[in-house]
């Protein structure tokens, strides 16, 4: 380990934060509402058409204030379809690395609260994921047992399960004899009282930041995905899913795919920047990749 | 070679053929829960009596332990059945495409460790000043940058606007420029944010302050004392990225129509080209975990102690 001071972790989380973090946590807040209340700063729905107003262009290249991010190959207004397509990619991402931390974090515990078996069974499964990274496995199920929006989610939230179960694996093995565990135990708390009141907390801090620089992993895989045609389907839609669209459409009108990929850019931008001043910030000794 | 390193690698080798085990398994396990073999693997179109006998050739009138074991030296060997759209075996489709994804990945690998090792260890180098932060900045928007974006954006810009590349196919090696660079830069950005951080981890411990205190020059103790200890983790850090740049080209073989594995992969998936997708799948696992093998035995031969420690210690 380096020597860098640690007295400053002690501050308020929240202190003397750097502009490029609050335009990150700007950014994030902003999307996040825009995708709740998407109804009501959507100007049109997602899937109205106007095929009379195809391939108008945004505002500032020289298109009209009706369609301000301009409108696609079926004259469906971008600015609408980016905000419901935002709207499901968060949702997936959100429920993605939800399952995929208490999953993870789960299966951790178990496996370093039990041993034997069922430990050697999880960091078997840890192995085969870094076998097989989550991109394949999500493509196999989806050959074999076609697309629907659950196993799509349960697919998504594969990305990074195993480093929850590490981090919560190597914590329980490590603290598990410590002293003022033997004394709860003593006193009478079971084991599953140690592992959530006692041992959980402990790594909670690590576990957040862990999902955190996880979730703009999660995204990808989602809009990845959709981006190939094999994940979110039409009519629903994705911001992977308008850039595969859009792709078609370089030549005359760019703006189609530019659009919403800026808005997944910045997105994963802005969680990666957060992710690693939050990691600084509490925890130093958690993996990145 | 000690013992130990010897007893490391084996440790290896073995846990690579468990991993490997378990990932044809796992596709079994897909294959049998998804329904019948026969109605999976054979088209639709297929009239029932073929059915019937294709059911007494797998064997699925077997117990299901026959046949998983039948499955297991059926993968092994190699054999995936024949592919639906083309009829041809799947080992030979597959034989076939993984060159042109080893080429272009190989070719991104080397162009992102150019640039993120240069960046990465002028970061470390210049720890704290301005080239600092501008090799840090550029490397985090890297690696934040999704790989389909990037794609779309080089193909509207060199393709599209200054007509300098092509956008698609594999006809000659200016088509792999394109494909290569976006495939590089997001990677080139996680190994310069790596080897920040493995250079300067290295360049905190006392033999570095030794070396500057024997008054070696500052490349010098770079270049000799440096460097080579921090090969150890970032050897282990390539080990994990082979899987992300396989993934990768799943993306990048399909913007620019590669015709490598990741897009024979797309395609099957989203025809349900069955045995085909087992095939390009259970190759893919093949190839990572001979590489990551191949990192654990450099390792151990690198390293012995920790590597020996880390294994038995069980953490992957």
């Amino acid at each position: 380990m380096s020597s860098v001071e640690r007295s400053e972790a002690r501050a308020p989380l929240f202190a003397d934060l750097p502009p490029v973090i609050m335009l990150c946590l700007f950014w994030l807040a902003t999307i996040v509402v825009v995708a709740v209340f998407a109804d009501l700063f959507a100007p049109a729905h997602y899937t109205t058409q106007d095929l009379l107003a195809r391939f108008r262009p945004p505002v500032f290249l020289g298109g009209d204030w009706d369609h301000v991010l301009g409108t696609d190959h079926l004259g469906r207004d971008i600015l609408s379809r980016i905000i419901y397509a935002l709207r499901t990619s968060i949702l997936i991402a959100v429920l993605g690395t939800l399952i995929g931390a208490i999953g993870g974090t789960l299966a951790g515990l178990a496996a370093g609260r039990l041993r034997g078996p069922v430990d050697l069974s999880v960091m078997m499964l840890t192995d085969v994921q870094t076998a097989l990274p989550s991109l394949f496995i999500a493509l196999t199920f989806l050959a074999f047992f076609g697309n629907n929006i659950f196993l799509f989610i349960i697919l998504v939230s594969l990305e990074g399960w195993e480093r929850y179960a590490r981090l919560a694996r190597g914590q329980v093995i490590s603290e598990q004899s410590a002293d003022y565990i033997k004394a709860v135990e003593a006193l009478g708390a079971g084991p599953g009282r140690v592992v959530f009141r006692h041992l959980l907390p402990n790594i909670a801090a690590s576990l957040v930041v862990q999902a955190t620089l996880n979730f703009p992993g999660t995204i990808l895989l989602e809009t990845s995905l959709s981006f190939l045609g094999l994940g979110i389907q039409p009519p629903g839609t994705s911001l992977g899913l308008m850039l595969g669209e859009g792709r078609g459409y370089l030549l005359n009108a760019w703006w189609i795919a530019v659009l919403p990929g800026i808005v997944i850019f910045l997105t994963t931008l802005a969680m990666s920047l957060f992710g690693d001043w939050l990691r600084d910030r509490l925890d130093p000794t958690v993996e990145r990749d | 070679m000690t013992m130990a390193t010897l007893k490391a690698i084996g440790f290896r080798a073995l846990r690579s053929v468990v991993t490997l085990l378990l990932c044809v398994t796992l596709v079994f396990v897909v294959l049998r829960t998804a329904g019948d073999p026969v109605d999976q693997l054979l088209p639709a179109e297929t009239p029932p009596s073929v059915l019937e006998e294709y059911r007494i050739a797998w064997g699925l009138d077997r117990p299901l332990y026959v046949q998983y074991w039948s499955f297991v030296s059926r993968a092994m060997t190699g054999d995936f059945g024949k592919s639906f759209a083309s009829n041809l075996p799947v080992l030979d489709v597959v034989l076939e495409t993984m060159p042109r994804t080893l080429l272009l990945g190989f070719s991104a690998l080397l162009l992102a460790s150019l640039i993120g090792l240069s960046l990465g260890i002028l970061g470390a180098v210049r720890r704290g000043t301005g080239i600092d932060r501008v090799a840090m900045g550029v490397a985090v928007l890297g690696y934040s940058m999704p790989i389909f974006f990037l794609g779309i954006v080089l193909i509207l810009l060199f393709a599209l606007q200054l007509r300098l590349l092509p956008s698609s196919g594999a006809s000659s090696l200016l088509h792999l420029i394109l494909p290569t660079v976006t495939l590089a830069l997001p990677l080139a950005g996680r190994i310069a944010r790596f080897a920040r951080t493995a250079t300067l981890e290295v360049m905190g411990r006392q033999f570095i302050r030794t070396a500057h205190a024997k008054g070696a020059g500052r490349l010098r103790v770079l270049l000799q004392h440096a460097l080579p200890n921090a090969m150890v983790p970032l050897l282990m850090f390539y080990g994990i990225e082979i899987g992300l740049i396989l993934s990768g080209a799943v993306v990048v073989e399909t913007i620019f129509a590669w015709p490598g594995l990741g897009r024979l992969l797309v395609s099957s998936v989203s025809m349900r080209d069955l045995p085909l997708v087992q095939g390009v799948i259970l190759t893919i696992t093949l190839v990572i975990v001979l590489s990551n093998l191949f990192v654990d035995i450099l390792h151990a031969l690198l390293d012995p102690k920790v590597s020996l420690a880390r294994t038995l210690g069980g953490a992957g």
